[in-house]
């Protein structure tokens, strides 16, 4: 019994991880500057691959690997920006078409220089047993670093300027530039960011899967439906969904397989299309915004 | 007194369609003007061309002499220019003092902080609702923050869109009081907009008549005044 509990809290924390790390660069982009950018998923690669050349051919650590890859992607993120995104930032449309071609192209640029395949990076710190069942103590690890991130993203958004004038771009970009917030340096930087994330998550992810130049395909539609799901608000919206996609994907890959629980996704991003259309956040900023008009109403009243 | 900003010929509008049609206003260092004008002649479109949110297809913007017509909006912000929107635009989701901080890029001068206290004391309203969001206040309150907004920064040229929209009577007075103190005590000139004759009157030394896209009329503050004289540009 207690096998049993602990084996769904270990998948749900583990999906959760994985929907978060995959979805909050993606997210990050698409709330501050509106563009859904088909081409995380290939970032995510872009991050896998730097991570895997700098351990396997370099013989790094892999927390090295994974720095440099972060890094790296980060850049390849504002050359993306300077070179093609600038050009689409009040064309929402046109930026999911171009960003799918670039994924396309990326990843058959990735195809043809490496090859099918790459050596792998096998799985650091070891497994433990819970009532006969083997767990990754590397996997616990990824769930408190995806919960680090959020509260470090949390405290960036917060307390930071940059994270002032996105909070305020996302908002109403006309009258923040219009009070000195130079839009375009916004927007680089939050694209940065967002491919910065996304290479995180490859290399994070890089022991635990197999490399190909399908990698950011594993990636993508967990990450585009999360956003979907959460909506405009990239913290909350992240967060939320993907404690609420994590459960239901956890629950589905225990009962049945995987495969259901990629299914099970598809489904609620159709069912939050139809009912949730703004998402959770969306959903939540609106009842948290009526709740505080209500309760200064009252306190006119008296 | 030097030219604060001098408009010569300005056509702007959206895509193909035009709104303004040659607009001319100059305005002199620590001025208050009023364009008065009723609703879709163009007087908000002026006001956004004149920011840069609205491109100008035809025309100049000269402000402390320089040319800014080709300028970006967060540019001509660096420069001094202050932009309160018509419907106040606060950053619902944010809290009041952020808002504060938003416009403290206007003409950022290092070194200088912005003066809060004197924000404060304008608005006091505003300091009891430092930690609120912004969204869940009154008009009247949210007209105040718009104002004190651009006050964090060191602007040079209050550019002024309808404070009156949505907000009391009582409280319609109180803003001009605040204008003619930002006026008199830091110097900052002020192009107002608006369609309330009450703050018109109150606030403006003179003031431009708009109508389909011009300026009509150039009134003197004697002509202001004259409630029969003013009312001919506003009633419909």
């Amino acid at each position: 019994m207690f096998g049993d509990i602990f084996a769904y809290i270990y998948q749900f924390i583990d999906s959760f991880a994985f929907l978060v790390l995959a979805a909050l660069g993606m997210a990050i982009i698409y709330g501050m500057m509106g563009i859904t950018n088909m081409a995380q998923g290939e970032l995510i690669m872009i991050g896998a691959y730097v991570t895997d050349i700098m351990v396997c051919n370099l013989g790094m650590p892999l927390i090295i690997g994974i720095i440099i890859g972060t890094v790296f992607t980060g850049f390849v993120g504002l050359l993306m920006d300077r070179l093609i995104i600038k050009r689409l930032y009040d064309r929402p449309l046109d930026s999911v078409v171009a960003t799918w071609g670039l994924s396309i192209a990326l990843a058959q640029l990735i195809y043809i220089i490496f090859g099918p395949s790459m050596t792998g990076v096998s799985i650091p710190l070891g497994s433990f047993k819970v009532a006969g069942r083997s767990y990754s103590y590397y996997r616990l690890l990824l769930v408190a670093i995806a919960i680090v991130l959020i509260l470090i993203t949390f405290l960036v958004f917060k307390y930071t300027k940059f994270g002032l004038h996105s909070r305020a771009t996302m908002q109403n970009r006309e009258i923040a530039n219009s009070l000195g917030v130079n839009a375009n340096k916004m927007n680089a930087g939050t694209f940065m960011l967002g491919s910065a994330l996304a290479g995180l998550c490859g290399g994070l992810y890089l022991p635990t899967m197999s490399l190909t130049p399908s990698y950011g395909e594993s990636f993508l539609v967990q990450s585009f439906v999360t956003v979907l799901v959460g909506g405009a608000d990239p913290l909350l919206g992240t967060v939320l969904a993907g404690g609420g996609l994590g459960i239901v994907q956890s629950i589905l890959n225990m009962k049945f397989n995987t495969f259901y629980g990629k299914i099970g996704i598809l489904l609620m991003a159709i069912l939050f299309i139809r009912i949730l259309p703004n998402g959770f956040s969306g959903y939540f900023n609106g009842v948290r915004l009526k709740m505080k008009l209500k309760k200064e109403k009252n306190r006119g009243d008296k | 007194m030097s030219d604060m900003l001098k408009v010569e010929n300005l056509v702007s509008g959206y895509e193909k369609v035009m709104i303004l049609h040659g607009v001319n206003i100059d305005m002199k260092e620590g001025e208050i003007i009023s364009v008065i004008g009723r609703n879709g002649v163009g007087k908000s479109t002026l006001m956004k061309t004149l920011i840069g949110l609205v491109k100008a297809s035809d025309g100049t913007i000269a402000y402390e002499g320089e040319d800014v017509t080709k300028r970006k909006a967060y540019e001509r912000a660096w420069r001094g220019l202050g932009y309160v929107p018509q419907g106040h635009m606060v950053f619902p989701r944010l809290t009041v003092e952020e808002n504060l901080m938003m416009g403290e890029n206007i003409n950022k001068i290092k070194g200088k902080k912005p003066d809060y206290d004197l924000i404060y004391e304008y608005f006091p309203r505003l300091k009891e609702r430092r930690t609120q969001m912004a969204g869940t206040m009154s008009g009247g309150e949210q007209a105040m923050l718009s104002i004190g907004r651009v006050l964090t920064g060191n602007l040079k040229v209050m550019l002024l869109d309808e404070p009156s929209e949505g907000v009391q009577p009582n409280i319609v007075e109180q803003i001009g009081d605040i204008i003619l103190r930002i006026n008199k005590d830091l110097g900052i000139s002020v192009l107002l907009v608006e369609q309330h004759i009450g703050l018109i009157q109150q606030v403006s030394q003179r003031c431009y008549a708009m109508d389909k896209g011009m300026v009509q009329t150039a009134l003197t503050r004697e002509e202001l005044l004259n409630y029969d004289e003013i009312k001919k540009y506003l009633s419909v």
